[in-house]
């Protein structure tokens, strides 16, 4: 199994433009956009915080894990079903499901790294907080990662080709995002679409990471959502989800 | 010994049996050859047989029965349409392979043996036809198997990349692994297969070796020729052994049995006319295949 972790790590890093993607883009954004002084303002409209404090790196911590989740993932295991890698590993002892959790363990490795990075250097270049609850912001970050990797698994299961994963996956991105408050932080939106956002997967993610970055406890909602998500993509993938 | 026993296997996809009531024995040590058109159901039986798809009545057993990771431990196969990731290189996909399998065998030896060790470090995507190939058979064979099933080897290889798989395949044979071969070049089944079984149309046709299954059509020869003068075609249908001649502008073409080209020679000296471009055809495999199942397979098509 190590040494199947080990070789999917290698493809990996030699296909660097995905990873710099989705490490490279969020933390530049956040560096960047943590420049502008209205974003480093007490606003009244956020309850009296900074949108670097919490808003801003939760939602870039969210994009580096949809990036992955939902394009990087189903891409790359759709390929792999495309072209007939899980078919011959099935000829093998070794079951095909352990190529999927390698690949598991190496998106979830990235993320991590990616939102280590954020957390890291949003705070050596923006003084940005760093997380007040950390084990309960560390089991947010696992629970929501989880739940978009059920998600980009239910993609891979469905998507017709390997070209058309990562796109299937990048159309579902942007609606997520813009509930989850990429655009617009979720406080300054009508009620309405806040209490949509709080059952669609995304939403609930970013909040908890916010929820939990300021050193509050999570919403059960949020957690029931996330979990809610992550049992029902997880249970659709293992029912659909194609060898060959 | 019997290495693969087979029995009345079915398969059906959408109503059609793609197998329909497929039998044969593989034997310890030799090279069984699977020869037929596309779509005769040839790999759908060897899926059958490597575990790989569950036949819908029929019995197969390999190695005496033998299933699932137990099965697939002594088993290697080499499919059709099966690739590798395009960065991964030579050296780094058999080790991964290797490390499936309890008992396997060195890598790098194998590396060396299917002829890509100066291709150790190269990635699979920049592997010629003919290096992925190998490299296929070398993943089949790194788990150290009794049995290897060997489907479609070599198309789309050029002659010479061709020729070279299948002297790998005499070696590893010769190693004492029992092989299965699925092709439908006739060439390769003539010059590599102890067997063969033919199957056209989910069924098989006949098993049995190369110059059995020859032998089982008339035996018929064709010589041609183009006369250097003038020649009476009587003179020639007067010979017991020719059977029909035939013109093809300024060629002769004479079929016949027994001992056909000494008696067309004879009789063209005592007649005084020397035959140019003198060419003998022996039947082949391609002829058996159509007097057997009256159909030619052309690029693999049966037409």
């Amino acid at each position: 199994m190590n040494k199947m972790i080990l070789t999917e790590a290698k493809l990996f890093l030699r296909e660097p433009g995905a990873l710099i993607f989705a490490i490279m883009l969020p933390l530049g954004l956040l560096l960047v956009l943590g420049m502008i002084p209205d974003m480093r303002e007490i606003s009244p409209e956020m309850g009296g915080q900074r949108v670097i404090d919490n808003h801003l790196p939760a939602m870039m911590t969210i994009l580096a894990v949809v990036t992955m989740a939902l394009t990087v993932l189903p891409g790359t295991l759709a390929a792999y079903r495309e072209t007939g890698v899980l078919r011959r590993m099935s000829t093998t002892p070794v079951s095909p499901l352990r190529l999927l959790a390698a690949q598991l363990v190496n998106n979830l490795v990235v993320a991590a790294v990616a939102t280590a990075l954020l957390i890291g250097l949003g705070h050596l270049v923006h003084g940005t907080p760093f997380p007040k609850s950390p084990l309960a912001f560390s089991a947010v970050f696992l629970l929501g990662t989880a739940s978009m990797f059920g998600l980009g698994l239910l993609i891979a299961a469905l998507a017709p080709t390997a070209k058309s994963a990562p796109g299937i996956g990048s159309i579902l991105m942007f609606p997520l995002m813009f509930m989850a408050g990429m655009w617009i932080p979720r406080e300054l939106m009508p009620d309405l679409a806040r209490q949509i956002g709080d059952f669609l997967p995304l939403a609930p993610f970013g909040q908890a990471l916010r929820d939990t970055w300021a050193g509050h406890a999570p919403q059960t909602l949020n957690l029931v959502v996330m979990a809610a998500t992550l049992a029902v993509t997880g249970a659709l993938a293992a029912r659909l989800f194609r060898w060959q | 010994m019997k290495v693969i026993e087979v029995d009345n296997l079915r398969k059906r996809y959408n109503d059609r049996f793609v197998v329909d009531g497929v039998s044969f024995t593989v034997e310890e040590g030799e090279i069984f050859g699977v020869l037929g058109p596309n779509g005769a159901g040839k790999t759908t039986t060897v899926e059958c047989v490597a575990g790989l798809r569950t036949p819908d009545t029929g019995t197969v057993k390999v190695l005496g029965g033998l299933t699932g990771e137990v099965l697939k431990e002594k088993l290697g196969v080499q499919l059709q349409s099966s690739a590798l990731p395009e960065r991964l290189k030579v050296w780094e996909a058999l080790d991964l392979y290797a490390s499936f399998y309890k008992t396997s065998v060195d890598p790098m030896a194998l590396i060396e043996r299917v002829g890509l060790a100066d291709k150790r470090n190269t990635r699979y995507g920049k592997l010629s036809g003919g290096q992925q190939q190998r490299l296929s058979i070398a993943l089949a064979l790194v788990g150290n198997p009794r049995v290897a099933i060997l489907d479609e080897l070599t198309t789309g290889l050029d002659p010479q990349a061709r020729r070279d798989t299948w002297e790998l395949i005499e070696q590893v044979r010769a190693d004492g692994v029992t092989i299965v071969l699925v092709t439908h070049f006739m060439e390769e089944a003539e010059r590599l297969c102890d067997r063969i079984a033919l199957i056209d149309s989910g069924k098989v046709v006949a098993v049995d070796s190369p110059a059995g299954l020859i032998s089982r059509i008339e035996h018929r020869q064709t010589v041609r020729f183009r006369p250097s003068g003038p020649l009476d075609d009587t003179v020639l249908k007067a010979l017991p052994e020719v059977t029909g001649v035939h013109r093809d502008g300024d060629r002769v073409e004479v079929t016949g049995d027994g001992n056909l080209l000494l008696a067309i020679t004879t009789a063209l000296a005592a007649a005084g006319v020397v035959p140019a471009d003198l060419r003998v055809e022996q039947v082949t495999l391609d002829d058996a295949f159509l007097a057997l199942t009256g159909k030619k397979i052309t690029n693999g098509d049966a037409r």
